[in-house]
């Protein structure tokens, strides 16, 4: 049970948007900026960098929600569980795990990071627009994260609720909720 | 020197934000709604939430900046947010602000960390619901900003004036309205 009197069968951050609208504006807003709109970084890898952040900060409901996201981007689900378990074997650019290495860093706490490690991904032709949203992505799942395991959220282990939702995801963005109440059974 | 290339002689957070407007709004926006908009919790109590976190955190900026917005809200008052920082079980503060201290430290490590007694106590003591979510999500929303202003590597003047004088500022303006100085007009807005 949540930790609070958030609204039913509104699972994971659905449930704490629901509860206060007002602070959901901006988040939902940031979410959309960093990971749906236009960027020299696909709308899957900057899923996958999602994804990576929630895994590590063993997030259940943000890393199945954003690897649905990252698989639906993608059309490929065994990508996203690689990513998870080994990204530097993944099928995946070069740019993309310098990106990883950071996101990796940042999530332990930001001073991690260090200049080679931006050089690196600077040599394999990481922007600094790139680097940048490498690091705010990281660092804002690191919000989302604690916001939805904080509060206690309803996290429900249904691989096709989070199949439907990462569809959305992929394709409408983060503006407006990618699910409505579901019956709690 | 910063990671990327930040315009010049904007410390902290505001040179990444410049440097990004299409974030800044929005992470102007959360940081304007959980600690100024009207709450039965104060601005100084928000504040306090806020540096308590980011010193966790140890993020110079931050905790400076949001020290000094408190002190600003909280009769000018450095030496209550100096203590909140080293020892806040034994800081004059209230009994319910000291409860939702332990539940944003708990967040700072992880958000699983946070208990049913630990938001038990806080109820005891007249934390509502929303008192308690924002207390999470101020918590969690810091965990951000920090990494965001260490992760780049941004310029952290140790000039305790500066920090004063803007701290000022903000707890004046709010975050939105102070942003405009450092944001594009069309974003500021």
């Amino acid at each position: 049970m949540a930790h609070i009197a958030i609204p039913e069968g509104l699972p994971g951050i659905s449930g704490g948007f629901a509860f206060r609208p007002e602070t959901a504006k901006p988040m939902r807003e940031l979410a959309h900026v960093l990971l749906h709109e236009r960027n020299s970084l696909t709308g899957g890898e900057r899923e996958l960098i999602a994804t990576y952040v929630s895994y590590l900060n063993d997030c259940y409901f943000c890393q199945t929600s954003h690897g649905a996201a990252a698989a639906a981007h993608l059309g490929d689900d065994a990508i996203v569980q690689r990513v998870k378990a080994d990204f530097q074997h993944a099928d995946i650019s070069d740019k993309l795990k310098a990106l990883l290495v950071i996101a990796g860093k940042v999530q332990k706490g930001g001073k991690n990071v260090t200049s080679e490690d931006v050089e690196a991904a600077r040599k394999l032709g990481a922007t600094d627009i790139e680097i940048h949203d490498t690091v705010l992505i990281a660092a804002a799942f690191c919000m989302y994260n604690r916001y939805v395991d904080g509060l206690g959220t309803w996290q429900p282990r249904d691989e096709s609720m989070y199949a439907a939702m990462g569809k959305h995801l992929a394709t409408e963005g983060y503006r407006k909720p990618s699910i409505s109440p579901v019956e709690v059974g | 020197m910063p990671h990327i290339q930040l315009p010049e002689g904007l410390p902290g957070i505001r040179g990444a934000m410049a440097f990004r407007p299409e974030t800044a709004k929005s992470l102007n926006e959360l940081v304007e709604v959980l600690l100024r908009s009207p709450n039965s919790l104060t601005s100084g109590e928000r504040e306090l939430i806020a540096t308590y976190v980011s010193y966790l955190n140890d993020c110079y900026y931050c905790q400076t900046i949001h020290g000094a917005i408190a002190a600003a809200s909280l009769n000018d008052d450095e030496e209550l947010v100096k203590r909140v920082k080293a020892d806040f079980q034994h800081a004059d503060i209230s009994d319910k602000l000291k409860a939702l201290l332990v539940i944003a430290g708990k967040v700072q490590k992880g958000g699983k960390n946070v208990t049913s007694e630990d938001v038990e106590a806080a109820r005891k003591l007249g934390a509502t619901d929303i008192e308690i979510h924002d207390t999470v999500l101020i918590a969690a929303a810091f965990c951000m900003y920090n990494r965001y202003v260490d992760g780049l590597a941004t310029i952290q003047p140790r000039d305790e004036a500066m920090y004063r004088e803007r701290g000022k500022r903000v707890a004046r303006d709010g975050y939105v309205t102070v942003s405009k100085e450092y944001l594009p007009v069309e974003v500021a807005r």
